[in-house]
């Protein structure tokens, strides 16, 4: 096995996990915005602890399919172009996910903020999904021929695996979510989270289980089972954990899980990067799919310059604003003052 | 149409209309950066407002840029696969990069800055807007030197029918990204002074409509308040002549810039990418005139119905060369030098689709090239005069009561934004039927380069390109609506649209007190949110 292409393996993975662990816990709040905020300033509460750190956790995506495209440029243009569907799906619900943040609050009227709540919350949902999706299918393998595209039409990717991997994030990000909630909130909302996260652990995070054991049967190790066993493990601490009200506690071994579980996945998965369902003849590998030795030379040092500096100021932006947030912080929303639109001065003409 | 047409109408859109908002995410980051700055320094309320007003605005602005990026990021996979496959080793680098080093500053620290009013030391907090605007600027670098990587490949070999990367160095500093990108700042920052100048213009002339402000026997004006409405008081006005000349020189100054850098991408496309220059003045013979009016049949395959009618002599060749009398090639002669090197039909290869073994249009489209090199010089030209003349008429300190040029400033907005997108429409059209040129320099890799027509996804039909064409412009349709209605609704609201505090304390504010939104010096410590969504 070549060096290079397994440390960019290894590194993609890295940021995979990365992207699920922080845009899994914004996705998952965003997904709560309807069914568990019960009124606007919950809603608000909900936004407002992610709304630092939501775009920064999005580049986490970027980085993932860049990385992916300097890398194994092979895989991203055949995974990219075989899911179009899905994929621009995702790209119209992170387009729409990404204005409501910001422009729900710019008009204070009802209607204008149901509109982007709904948004926010769909928008999470199919972006988690389908994110899901494509990293299921890439595990499990796609209908590509020799030089690697899509045979048998738009709908050809679709499988089991693709619903049950698109379960899998959206149950592990809602999760997540209700974590995050129970360790940045305060008051109501941190208490329903909390109730939320034990009681809907075993279901949330059922499907990604499925995902993680049905790999292991396709292609698992002695050492990948073994972290799918840990994985199992780190679940049932963190349910306890938070039954015990140790939030910070469950909120990092839920991440243990995330960690334990894409380990298991990816590893099961390694060397082949995505397996073709016509022939494994046709199979993306590490060696076959990547780039050139001096092209990922090049960027295993950009990595390690920019990954440990993007690590250490994201997670200088978590204790900038690491107080929790509460209905009480929630300023009415700001009335706006038009200094044009309103009639108080008889214009002269 | 078939799939490559649809793909290539699909990344038109989609990067002209990302390109709307990049320039002023560029341009306005980096104004509204130095404005902080000035407040930072001097403590001036006017300072203070025109961040908060500006840095709303940017705002809006920025997340559209965000959320249409990310189609680019990933549009390359989907639906140009093929190409994907033949650049990867180069191309995914940089923009590997502008994820890693670009993307995650901008945003990151964005986020500080947006929400770090009081939590963040004033010291602190203006660093990370200034980190943020950084980040765009290598953002913006970075994607060019991708780009520029297509205009002019460099520091690569051929194994294997694919270029692979041997001088990264060579890459990243291709002498075309070098010009390219101070080219494309100063063409933000055009966008950012055209911006600037006609909504302060817009506000300068409400406050002489409303009768705030009234003009004194010497002319010059006096500026006054309107009590009852939040925010417009004498600092206002401040606010607004500040902007307005703030805008005026920046605009005068980044048209200088894109003309020096122009002048310098004009030299380097004569060396390598010749047919674009003769694309560029329709020329079908040699010459040295620049064309300022050519009459004829532009679209035609034949240049040759093609007549000057009126022409500078000389400036093509100092454009091209920096000399009078260089004879710049013209169409007919480069088409015989194109066809020897690079053949005269396309390949019998299955990549072609039907289009293989057809004849090869090496000509671009002349009348897209023609016209938008001419409408890039010409609208960045006139939002360039045009603030020269708004400095000139609001040098006693208001503008003129004239409805129609308050029009006329406010429509000026769109002039750079014009000129930016027929910059790049010049530049993206003129490089075909290449999507890779190739570099004509005998250095050896000649031979590097890829076809538009070999560049489309096989496997992905015209059917589903053509659904993410309808879906991608409809909605994009629907969000430029909503994001310049939200900008007007802002622009109209003025200052305390984003600043509401100053309704509470509007007196202490003017006369120098307290600013809202903390003193420089003071974080206020219990407040968990500066700002709330
Ligand atoms: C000259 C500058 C420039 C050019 C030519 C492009 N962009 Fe861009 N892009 C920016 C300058 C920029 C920016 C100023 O940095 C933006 C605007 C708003 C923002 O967040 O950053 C941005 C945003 C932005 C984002 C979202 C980043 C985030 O989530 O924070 C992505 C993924 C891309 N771009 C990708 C692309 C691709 C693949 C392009 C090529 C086709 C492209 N951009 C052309
Ligand atoms: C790194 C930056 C860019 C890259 C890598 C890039 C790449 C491409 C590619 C692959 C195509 C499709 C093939 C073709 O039809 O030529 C294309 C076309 C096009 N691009 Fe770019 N582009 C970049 C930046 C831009 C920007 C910023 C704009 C404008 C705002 C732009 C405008 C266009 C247009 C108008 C076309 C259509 C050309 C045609 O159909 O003839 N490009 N570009
Ligand atoms: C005298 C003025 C100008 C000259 C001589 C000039 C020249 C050029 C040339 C030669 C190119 C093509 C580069 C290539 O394809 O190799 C170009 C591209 C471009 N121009 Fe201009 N330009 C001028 C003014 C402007 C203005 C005022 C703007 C915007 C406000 C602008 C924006 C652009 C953009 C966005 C591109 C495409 C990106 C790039 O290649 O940098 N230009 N310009």
């Amino acid at each position: 096995m070549e060096l290079l292409p397994t440390i960019w393996f290894i590194a993609i993975a890295v940021l995979w996990t990365g992207y699920l662990f922080l845009e899994g816990f914004d996705l998952g709040v965003g997904m709560l915005m309807k069914g568990f905020a019960r009124n606007n300033t919950e809603r608000r509460v909900l936004i407002n602890t992610i709304g630092p750190v939501w775009d920064g956790n999005e580049v986490w995506l970027l980085t993932a399919g860049g990385a992916t495209f300097a890398a194994f440029p092979l895989w991203y243009a055949s995974l990219f172009s075989a899911l179009y569907l899905p994929l621009l799906l995702v790209l119209v619900a992170l387009i729409f996910r990404a204005v409501a943040f910001e422009y729900r609050g710019k008009v204070d009227n009802p209607k204008w903020r149901a509109r982007w709540d709904w948004a926010i919350s769909a928008g999470s949902f199919v972006a988690a999904f389908g994110v899901g999706a494509a990293l299921a299918l890439t595990t499990t393998g796609l209908p590509i021929d020799a030089n690697g595209d899509r045979v048998g039409g738009p709908f050809a990717w679709f499988s089991g695996y693709a619903v049950l991997g698109g379960l899998a994030v959206v149950g592990f990000s809602l999760l997540h979510g209700l974590g995050f909630l129970a360790l940045k909130t305060d008051g109501e909302v941190r208490h329903r989270a909390r109730a939320w996260f034990v009681r809907l652990l075993p279901v949330l995070l059922l499907p990604i289980a499925g995902w993680a054991v049905s790999l292991q049967l396709l292609s698992g190790e002695a050492w990948t089972m073994a972290a799918v066993v840990a994985a199992v493990v780190a679940a049932v601490l963190a349910w306890n954990f938070a039954r015990k009200g140790a939030e910070g506690r469950a909120f990092m071994s839920l991440g243990a899980f995330l960690l334990l579980g894409s380990a298991s996945i990816f590893g099961a998965a390694f060397p082949v990067v995505m397996p073709s369902t016509l022939d494994p003849a046709f199979n993306l590998t590490v060696t076959n799919a990547s780039s050139s030795d001096y092209t990922l030379g090049l960027m295993s040092i950009v990595a390690c310059i920019g990954l440990p500096l993007v690590l250490a100021y994201q997670a200088w932006t978590y204790w900038v604003f690491r107080r929790r947030v509460s209905a009480a912080h929630i300023p009415e929303a700001h009335s706006f003052l038009p200094a044009i639109a309103a009639k108080a001065l008889a214009p002269k003409d | 149409m078939d799939a490559l047409e649809i793909a290539r109408w699909q990344f038109g859109i989609t990067t002209v209309y990302h390109f709307m908002m990049v320039p002023l995410t560029i341009g306005l980051g980096l104004v509204v950066a130095v404005i902080q700055t000035l407040w930072y320094r001097t403590g001036k309320p006017e300072y203070l407002r025109m961040t908060k007003f500006w840095g709303k605005l940017f705002l809006i602005n920025f997340i559209m840029g965000v959320a249409t990026g990310i189609v680019q990021e990933f549009q390359f996979g989907m639906a140009w696969s093929e190409y994907s496959r033949f650049v990867g080793d180069v191309f995914g680098a940089p923009l590997a990069m502008e994820a890693l080093l670009a993307f995650f500053v901008e945003s990151t620290f964005l986020g500080l800055w947006i929400f770090g009013w009081k939590q963040l030391k004033p010291g602190l907090h203006l660093a990370c807007l200034w980190i943020a605007v950084i980040g765009s600027v290598f953002s913006a670098y970075f994607i060019i030197v991708a780009n520029s990587w297509m205009q002019h490949p460099v520091g690569v070999q051929m194994v294997n029918g694919r270029p692979v990367m041997t001088d990264a160095w060579a890459v990243f500093t291709n002498n075309t990204a070098l010009v390219a990108v101070p080219h494309t700042l100063f063409g933000a920052l055009a966008v950012a002074g055209a911006f600037l100048l006609g909504i302060a213009w817009y506000h300068l002339w409400r406050r002489r409509h409303d009768g705030i402000d009234t003009i004194g026997t010497d002319g010059k004006v006096i500026p006054g308040e309107a009590p009852g409405i939040p925010g417009r008081d004498r600092n206002d006005h401040t606010v607004w002549i500040r902007s307005l000349r703030i805008g005026a020189v920046v605009a005068m100054i980044s048209f200088a810039g894109t003309a020096v850098t122009g002048d310098l991408q004009g030299k380097l496309m004569f060396e390598q990418q010749p047919m674009k220059m003769a694309a560029a003045e329709a020329a079908c013979h040699d010459g040295t005139g620049f064309s300022v009016l050519s009459v004829g049949n532009l679209g035609s395959k034949n240049c040759n119905d093609i007549v000057a009618v009126i022409e500078v002599p000389g400036i093509l060749s100092f454009l091209a060369k920096g000399d009078f009398s260089t004879e710049v090639k013209g169409v007919n002669s480069l088409l015989d030098e194109y066809k020897a090197k690079y053949g005269t039909t396309l390949p019998d290869n299955p990549i072609y689709g039907d289009r293989a073994g057809q004849p090869i249009q090496y000509v671009p489209v002349m009348e897209v090239t023609y016209w938008g090199f001419r409408m890039m010089i010409g609208f960045g030209g006139i939002a360039a005069l045009a603030a020269l003349v708004a400095l000139w008429a609001t040098r006693k300190g208001t503008v003129p009561a004239s409805r129609g040029l308050m029009r006329l400033a406010v429509f000026g907005i769109l002039a750079p934004f014009g000129a930016n997108a027929a910059g790049w429409i010049f530049t993206e059209m003129g490089r075909q039927p290449f999507v890779v040129a190739p570099n004509p320099d005998p250095s050896g890799i000649d031979q590097v380069f890829m076809f538009t027509a070999a560049a489309v996804s096989p496997g992905v039909s015209a059917g589903e390109i053509l659904t993410s064409l309808v879906v991608l412009t409809t909605i994009y349709a629907v969000l430029l609506v909503v994001e310049v209605k939200l900008l007007v609704k802002y622009i109209r609201g003025g200052v305390a649209a984003a600043m509401p505090e100053l309704a509470h304390a509007p007196a202490d504010e003017s006369e120098g007190g307290t600013p809202p939104g903390g003193t420089p010096g003071t974080p206020e410590g219990d407040d968990v949110l500066a700002f709330a969504y």
